[in-house]
């Protein structure tokens, strides 16, 4: 049975050697809690992962936290999304006090004002991606042109936007229940 | 001290309403932070998701990291929202690991995913045409070599898969020579 010290130790390691987000730190806790310390078996972490992948929130904390609270409940919970938010943490306010210092640096400057058209490509590449696994077809995609050009163009908040989504979907699975189609 | 609730209130939002992991939580954090509070400029935005990037963990504790310490110019801004992003994820998921099964089977589930992933892309795609904005691409849109760089790293990411991280020092040690 994992300890609490374990649980923390092998988060903050994988919270510390992934670069990329929630994504790229997937595998390694498969490989961790799966196939090296056998904590879990390989069809609940599973089922984990759809889970973390469908609830809202960071997909790595999600994942952290169901696998610490089976494990060792609620405290092994807290220790292991601790663990897997504390490198990040500490790195990136290193980074921020830092860059926060030295806005001004004529190099720094010239850097970012070439990375930030970069990442708008960055930011826009996923899109396509995601539009081929959500499989987007013509009868769904208005959703996402609507969605992006009320944000874009008419300000409305994301927010209100997942809000609608996510109750329209319930409401059209429950019309499309309540009337099967005739065969 | 007002502000400090705020911050929370709003992080607190984005763990809630963020379906879709990190990348789909970064419109819902510009629109928070940027275009609704102000708490952080478009440009201190973009170089934050470029920050992220290259930083180890995931993407949306980074960013609640860096933009609780640039509203605030304190750590405990970090603090505060890093810990409020991550408490709605703990609500949920201790109640969600109690019927893990029939959460992952339910056909209500289903069907408010089905409205939210294509909703999801258009929320990403707003924040990128948001993103096109005059602090990125220059004064009237002008400045060529950010399109230039903007059209090279969406080609070589998509197609040629080179890895985002290498892409940004690349362009970096660009902007160094072209700038």
């Amino acid at each position: 049975m994992a300890t609490l010290w374990q649980l923390f130790g092998t988060f903050t390691k994988i919270g510390a050697f992934t670069i990329g987000g929630g994504y790229a730190m997937l595998p390694l806790i498969e490989r961790e809690v799966v196939d090296n310390r056998k904590w879990i078996g390989k069809d609940d972490f599973l089922d984990m992962v759809v889970v973390s992948q469908t609830a809202p929130g960071l997909l790595a904390m999600n994942i952290s936290i169901l696998v610490g609270n089976k494990l060792r409940g609620k405290t092994g919970a807290v220790v292991s999304a601790f663990g897997s938010a504390l490198p990040s943490f500490v790195v990136i306010l290193i980074v921020a006090v830092f860059l926060n210092e030295y806005q001004n640096n004529p190099w720094l400057v010239k850097m970012f004002r070439a990375v930030r058209p970069a990442v708008v490509a960055l930011i826009a590449v996923p899109i396509f991606n995601m539009a081929r696994t959500a499989k987007l077809n013509c009868y769904t995609v208005w959703i996402s042109v609507v969605s992006a050009l009320l944000i874009w163009r008419l300000s409305v908040s994301p927010v209100l936007i997942i809000l609608v989504a996510g109750v329209g979907g319930v409401l059209y699975r429950i019309l499309k229940d309540a009337k099967p189609k005739k065969s | 001290m007002y502000l400090y609730w705020q911050l929370f209130y709003t992080y607190f939002k984005i763990g809630l309403f963020g379906f879709g992991g990190g990348a789909a939580m970064l419109p819902l954090i510009q629109f928070e932070l940027v275009e609704h509070f102000g708490w952080i400029t478009a440009t201190e935005f973009t170089n934050m998701v470029a920050v992220s990037q290259m930083t180890p963990g995931p993407i949306g504790i980074n960013c609640a990291t860096y933009a609780g310490y640039l509203a605030t110019g304190s750590i405990w801004g970090s603090v505060i929202a890093t810990f409020a992003i991550i408490l709605p994820s703990f609500i949920i998921m201790l109640l969600v690991a109690k019927i893990l099964q029939k959460f992952k089977n339910n056909r209500y589930v289903e069907g408010a995913l089905s409205g939210l992933r294509p909703a999801v892309i258009g929320l990403i795609a707003a924040a990128a045409l948001l993103l096109i904005n005059t602090d990125n691409f220059g004064d009237n849109y002008a400045d060529y070599k950010s399109w230039i760089i903007f059209a090279l790293t969406f080609v070589l990411i998509k197609w040629l898969k080179i890895h985002p991280i290498v892409m940004i020092l690349i362009v970096a040690i660009v902007g160094l020579v072209i700038y």
